[in-house]
């Protein structure tokens, strides 16, 4: 009885915490599982009755986001961050050493509780892995014997304020920089010039600056904000997109770390400009380590007339921030997912149109735009849109941060002008023997060396960032099946090419990897790939099977080479089927086994 | 009416009013474009992608579509059809589809669309997902291994019947159609086989007991006339071979 009145008293308090708003169920549910390791029935119940919404609505969120449990999980809860960046730098066997020496097996919660290990889509350390998070906190360039630490830190309970903190150190490495990165800008200048030249001269700057969201979809950002100022409604909504998923990409979480005033002042011209009072970052839960230090600025932008009412003494001009915290979905990436989950629902992609401009957050005009889009608008107020036009190329202007990893000496993040060869950025980043590169991640393109000269802009190599090295030494086909995997597990199951298509692709990937496929295979995935790109109702499925239709076309070989000679391979394994009888009936003689090479393998420890 | 917008369809002209989609517009017209999750009594949902279209060179989901004047829209030409096959073949080893031993046979729409668009075999590797059946609820029995997640009893009973029913729970592949109670059991929810959740299924996912082979197979909706022709089951009332309860 005690018990559960305390649970129900914990809840009211979070949920009052929360102004008891439906909005805010997403932050609510992160808030009680932060006390209570896992969401149980009776949590999601007593949620449901706080916030007087059904109970398969709180249901419906609970299971849709990776970093919310609706099973027992340990206090301790340690997931590795599973890019192929982390792959290459040896992530499994650190994943295997540290379950050994805590004795539990990978994604399983030892019995007593006390953790748990396993696996997370890539959290954005790229450049400093092999990474993981412990409780939702970044762990970062793990190696054995930080994992013997960490697992005595587990055992004796300590609790993670106490673990030393340079495990936690998350470093910057700026590589190189040039407008935004490099020149200096001076907090609430942006704003000031609003002020003094009025809305409409700041917006021709806009305008004359040509700058296209730089999330990697290239949409004109004058004309998002012109079509939400005009569209009809008092109320607005500007919301910035740091729900940065893509694998491969950390420029977001740097200028969220290093430049936050510059993304916040971004965000709140735009709040000026489209007349909007209120603006939402959206924050990855992997980048949970920065929250508060964001909301930290956040004050202090508010104490020097920054932020909130009468900004910068102008009794007309009020608008406020606020950062929702994100729970392991790269879907929420896609805008209107990411207003879905804003809103605090599972993050389903509407259907479009109508789109954000005119029906927004709570169906409001909204403009959405990438962390690095908000910060380059700021400086385009100060500095002027030509200026920011005279860099790039004819339709892409201005600069673009890269962030860097894979097989190279200085990964890290690198401005360049849009139009910049990716041998350049190759040679910049000491990368001497690359074979290949993944180009704004998975969702992105995957290209060989005859490439090479390919640059990087919107006419020709668009990006959101994305930049993976491969060197000779890899095996493209890891990278390849590292990415249908995690579509997989990304895949929000809304429509039925994303949500059957993603898994039928990893299956085929598998078996050609595991070098059991032949042409017919090939064939297969090509055909699968063109239903899934034409098909699917969002962008994460239409780009889902991108890797694989590249790297057929751009590593053949890497395909061939693992090919059975015969036309055709079952999909299923029959040696495999016929496992289960071998046990059952404790056989393991020569006579149980189809081939001899079956039986090589099956008597393998 | 006289000044009428209109698009073409495959080349034939279909009149629009402003605010239709293409499936809206098509299906008055009389011209058919397959679908499952959508229902014309409902908000279009997007989900299942069986209505694939071809609009100014793009493929796009018929019933989300506004339709737009002089707009040249493909439906029926070899690309789509191969697309909507590899989406019915996908939704059939999704589940566990086995219509010689399903009472809905002959009266499915996700049968008769998926004769419709040429399918004969699966073609894709079957992932035999575990699901279970629920025969709690004394009318009716949910059968999970033929749910397509189309969303449509959780439409109609949240937005006609008003009893917010089922839901859809989970990401991914293990995204499920769930029973909006803490046992998870449609015996303990006020459902009834004339709601309109029970008559919307376009599959054989929820079922009404006690009536099991009332028109025997080879006499049913779809043995007789194929669905471009009759319609969807959900349409039509009881006494044409249909769900529907007038």
């Amino acid at each position: 009885m005690a018990e559960s009145s305390t649970l129900t008293g914990t809840i009211r308090d979070i949920v009052q915490r929360h102004g008891g708003m439906p909005t805010r169920l997403l932050q609510i549910l992160r808030d009680i599982q932060d006390r209570s390791t896992w969401l149980s029935p009776e949590i999601l119940e007593g949620v449901a009755e706080e916030l007087d919404i059904s109970a398969d609505k709180v249901r419906s969120v609970a299971e849709f986001y990776s970093f919310l449990y609706t099973a027992p999980r340990g206090r301790y809860d340690i997931l590795f961050s599973d890019n192929i960046t982390d792959r290459m730098l040896g992530n499994r066997e650190l994943l295997h050493y540290l379950c050994e020496r805590l004795k539990v097996g990978v994604n399983e919660t030892r019995a007593d509780g006390l953790v748990t290990v396993g696996t997370t889509s890539c959290t954005g350390m790229c450049d400093q892995g092999p990474a993981a998070l412990v409780n939702g906190y970044t762990l970062t360039r793990l190696d054995k014997s930080r994992l013997d630490r960490i697992a005595n830190l587990v055992e004796s309970r300590i609790p993670l304020t106490e673990w030393p903190r340079e495990f936690f150190e998350v470093y910057s490495n700026i590589r190189r920089a040039d407008i935004l990165l490099g020149r200096h800008f001076s907090d609430g200048s942006a704003l000031r010039a609003a002020q003094k030249r009025g809305s409409d001269a700041i917006m021709e700057e806009m305008v004359k600056s040509g700058l296209r969201g730089q999330g990697g979809a290239g949409f004109g950002s004058a004309h998002k904000w012109l079509s939400c100022r005009d569209a009809p409604g008092d109320v607005k909504y500007v919301v910035c997109n740091a729900d940065e998923g893509e694998p491969g990409t950390f420029k977001d979480r740097v200028l969220m770390q290093d430049f936050a005033d510059l993304v916040f002042e971004g965000m709140t011209l735009c709040g000026r400009i489209i007349g909007a009072r209120q603006g939402f970052v959206y924050l990855r839960g992997e980048y949970r380590y920065l929250l508060n230090a964001l909301k930290a600025t956040l004050q202090q932008r508010r104490e020097a007339g920054l932020l909130g009412e009468a900004i910068l003494g102008d009794p007309s001009f009020n608008f406020d921030i606020e950062i929702h915290l994100g729970a392991g979905a790269y879907v929420c990436g896609e805008e209107s997912a990411l207003i879905e989950s804003l809103e605090g629902k599972h993050g389903v992609p509407r259907i479009r149109p109508p789109f954000p401009t005119t029906h927004g957050y709570l169906n409001k005009p909204t403009v959405v735009n990438n962390v690095e889009t908000f910060a380059t608008a700021a400086k385009i107020a100060v500095e002027g849109g030509d200026w920011f036009a005279s860099r790039g190329t004819a339709h892409s202007k201005g600069t673009k941060l890269l962030s860097v990893s894979g097989d190279c000496e200085r990964p890290g993040i690198y401005e360049y002008p849009f139009g910049v060869s990716v041998d350049r950025v190759l040679e910049d980043c000491g990368a001497d023997n690359a074979q290949g590169i993944q180009m704004a991640g998975p969702a992105g393109h995957t290209i060989s060396a005859k490439q090479f000269n390919r640059l990087i802009c919107f006419e020709d190599l668009a990006t959101g960032g994305s930049f993976m090295v491969f060197d000779q030494s890899r095996d493209i086909l890891d990278g390849i099946r590292n990415f249908a995997h995690f579509f997989v597990h990304e895949s929000c199951g809304f429509c039925t090419p994303c949500r059957v298509g993603t898994s039928l692709m990893r299956d085929l990937v598998d078996k050609v990897h595991t070098g059991r496929g032949t042409l017919y295979d090939l064939e297969e995935m090509r055909k699968l790939g063109r239903i899934m790109q034409v098909s699917c109702h969002c962008g994460l499925g239409q780009t889902a099977p991108n890797p694989v239709l590249d790297s057929l076309q751009e590593f053949p070989e890497a395909y061939a080479r693992r090919l059975r000679s015969t036309a055709y391979e079952p999909a299923f394994n029959l040696n495999q089927a016929l496992e289960e009888a071998r046990q059952l009936t404790g056989r393991n003689d020569p006579g149980a086994y189809l081939y001899e090479e079956d039986l090589m393998v099956g008597a393998m420890p | 009416m006289s000044a009428e917008h209109s698009f073409t369809l495959d080349g034939r002209q279909i009149p629009f009013q402003e605010g239709q989609t293409v499936m809206q517009a098509a299906l008055e017209a009389g011209v058919y474009i397959p679908h499952l999750c959508f229902n014309p009594e409902f908000a279009p949902h997007g989900s299942c992608r069986v209505c694939l279209i071809k609009v100014n060179n793009r493929m796009q989901a018929a019933c989300t579509t506004p339709a737009a004047d002089g707009q040249a829209v493909q439906s029926e030409t070899e690309e789509i059809r191969d697309i909507r096959r590899g989406i019915l073949q996908m939704l059939f080893i999704e589940g566990n589809h086995v219509c010689p031993a399903c009472e809905k046979s002959g009266a499915c729409q996700l049968q008769a669309v998926a004769y419709y668009v040429g399918m004969l075999a699966p073609h894709f590797k079957h992932f035999y997902p575990r699901r279970p059946v629920d025969a709690s609820h004394p009318e009716a029995v949910i059968d999970f291994n033929r749910c397509i997640l189309c969303e449509l009893c959780v439409r109609a009973s949240r937005d006609v019947d008003g009893k917010n029913i089922f839901a859809v729970a989970g990401r991914g592949l293990q995204a499920h159609l769930v029973v909006n109670t803490p046992s998870e059991q449609l015996g303990a929810t006020n459902f009834s086989i004339h709601d309109k959740a029970a008559q919307v299924c376009p599959t054989g996912s929820i079922l009404t007991k006690h009536q099991g082979y009332n028109i025997p197979i080879g006499q049913r909706l779809y043995d007789r006339k194929p669905i471009n022709v009759v319609g969807d089951v959900a349409q039509l009332s009881e006494s044409l071979g249909g769900r529907r309860h007038d």
